[in-house]
């Protein structure tokens, strides 16, 4: 099924409702990164990827990676919204029993490719899937969110470096630049700028778009797929807490729901639900 | 068998060139160490397949775990120390959470390394490594079991790690011999004390028996070449009958295999168990056999340690 570009921004907005319910409900999780990259989970759920929730481990499938593995209530919200598991599972995020682990769990949620959290890992998975998807001739992609902050770990540049080399044009992958990680501006903690002149210079093709712009989105991610002989990386400038007045970037809310007023309020400035503990 | 030295390593490529023929959906990874772990046999018999990661063993796992999401059979390869250690926490989130299908397979373990030092000399591997859940844990005794050991572990559908030395070590084991993972084998019976060794401490044990025997005290020698999941069952008979015990292991005793079967013993039936092994140390430059002299690992030192476990058992019996 086609969405158009307003259908799209209307399932962000369901992804954000998502987010904060969920992590209202848990009284714990990351909902800034979560919603600084509800556009691009939209885009590349209900418009990019080729998948299919009654068959998650069909292998056609275009693969995707969250390795910032702490936007898993995004995730979580994109997978039940595509129809992988009920909605009302979302409730259960962080609770002790649910399949909706703090951080995604690979077997345990239909969906989930790959267990993450430990920041810096995700790009090597998503390689290895992508050299493998290369070996065995098919034409399915595999896409790869990092956070910004995680590129301080140097094991990005290594799975960087081996994209590179082994020419993975399969491999598509985003940096959600909110620019803020959980002490504050990553600038402060350990600059990642000049940030597309290091993937350029590591051999990939570079896009840098607005994240929260679902055109520029759905473009790049077009662009990224006739790449011929090298992997992509798709800058997205983006706002932490993106749709939350007073979540947007305030990188108090990296790791800390809402309380019930906050909510309450964050439900209403996204045009949405009623808040009931 | 007969005296004869063989390089676990080599027999270890050789099963990978083996693979390489039969299992199309076997894939292996190096970490620029292929012409000395081995797997440049298989990199010779499936290019296509051997996929070089350069010296970057954190990516070379995740790539692995991406290889193994995706159904291949994957066996990364490097030294023992890079193996466990530079990319521990890489194998326990990317490896043995969502139990994988990768095989870890180290060479260069131990203090037999020698003359590069202690900065290559893995005394810590299988302590990291066992406490990791869903991971199996070898260490094969010599080549002939380092070959069967692969082709096992390649049928097995799950995280593995597995070790062995630089240097050739004596064959104790049978060619062509099956390789069941979790079975310690009986390489000698006797009724005085049990010598349990893994790896090539295993050669040292049987020698050991050899001498004790000839002082009248009759020893059973098991290899422990599964360290976990530990085979209790082989250790519950030869401790009924024997009643005490030696461990050997070219490892820390803090966490190795010694300490797996410690944990078994004093919990289930204590009796006195004696370890050898590195006493919390790092090893040094020498050559492998100085270094074992210094370390306590011969098998004079296995036969010390035999008898100290019989004095244990005489004053608890008394």
């Amino acid at each position: 099924m086609d969405y158009t570009i307003e259908e799209l921004e209307k399932k962000a907005n369901i992804l954000r409702l998502d987010v904060i319910e969920a992590t209202a409900s848990a009284g714990s999780g990351h909902p800034g990164g979560s919603l600084s990259s509800a556009d691009l989970m939209a885009a590349l759920y209900f418009g990019v990827m080729r998948h299919d929730p009654d068959d998650p481990l069909w292998e056609g499938r275009d693969r995707f990676i969250l390795s910032k593995g702490h936007a898993a209530p995004v995730l979580y919200a994109a997978l039940a919204e595509s129809g992988y598991f009920p909605k009302e599972e979302l409730l259960t995020l962080r609770k002790l029993g649910s399949n909706l682990q703090g951080h995604p769990v690979k077997g345990k949620v239909p969906g989930v490719e790959m267990s993450t959290g430990s920041l810096g890992q995700g790009l090597s998975m998503a390689c290895g899937m992508a050299l493998a998807g290369k070996m065995d001739k098919k034409d399915h992609k595999i896409f790869c969110l990092l956070g910004d902050g995680e590129l301080q770990s140097g094991q990005n540049w290594e799975a960087a470096m081996l994209a590179h080399h082994y020419h993975l044009n399969n491999l598509i992958a985003f940096v959600d630049r909110n620019r803020l990680q959980i002490t504050g501006n990553t600038e402060n903690a350990m600059s990642i700028d000049p940030l597309s002149d290091k993937w350029r210079a590591f051999g990939w093709n570079v896009l840098i778009i607005n994240g929260h712009s679902m055109v520029q989105i759905l473009e790049a991610c077009e662009k990224a797929k006739m790449s011929e002989t090298n992997p992509t990386m798709i800058i997205m400038n983006t706002v932490k807490g993106k749709g939350v007045s007073f979540m947007e970037d305030n990188y108090e809310f990296h790791g800390k729901a809402s309380k019930a007023d906050e909510t309450e309020k964050a439900l209403k400035e996204l045009g949405g639900r009623i808040w009931t503990e | 068998m007969d005296g004869m030295k063989l390089a676990q390593r080599n027999y270890y490529g050789k099963a990978l060139a083996e693979l390489a023929k039969k299992d199309p959906n076997t894939v292996v990874l190096d970490a620029d160490l292929a012409d000395s772990t081995k797997t440049s046999e298989f990199r010779k018999a499936a290019p296509g397949r051997f996929i070089e990661v350069g010296i970057a063993e954190q990516n070379m796992i995740g790539v692995a775990s991406g290889l193994a999401a995706s159904g291949k059979t994957v066996f990364a390869s490097t030294f023992a120390v890079f193996a466990s250690g530079r990319c521990w926490e890489q194998i326990r989130l990317a490896v043995a959470y969502p139990k994988l299908n990768v095989k870890i397979v180290a060479t260069h373990s131990g203090i037999s390394v020698g003359e590069d030092g202690a900065s290559h000399q893995a005394l810590e591997d299988i302590a990291l490594m066992r406490v990791l859940p869903n991971m199996t844990v070898i260490s094969p005794a010599d080549a002939y079991e380092t070959y069967a050991a692969t082709m096992a572990i390649a049928k097995y559908n799950g995280p593995v790690y597995m070790r062995m030395g630089r240097s050739e070590v004596p064959v104790v084991t049978e060619n062509d011999a099956e390789f069941v993972i979790g079975k310690a084998s009986v390489l000698r019976q006797g009724d005085d004390v049990t010598l349990v060794g893994t790896g090539q401490m295993v050669a040292l044990c049987l020698e050991a028996a050899s001498a004790l025997l000839e002082e009248g005290i009759d020893a059973e020698v098991i290899n422990m070449s599964t360290i976990k999941p530990l085979d209790k069952g082989t250790l519950r008979l030869s401790l009924l009958k024997t009643g005490c015990s030696v461990t050997a292991e070219e490892h820390s005793i803090i966490g190795g295999m010694g300490a797996a079967v410690a944990e078994f013993l004093s919990q289930e039936m204590p009796v006195p168990v004696e370890m050898v092994g590195t006493k919390d140390t790092f090893g040094e430059s020498g050559a492998p056999s100085e270094l074992f002299e210094k370390y306590g690992l011969t098998s004079k030192d296995i036969e010390e340690a035999a008898k100290r476990a019989l004095e244990r058992k005489k004053e608890l019996k008394g």
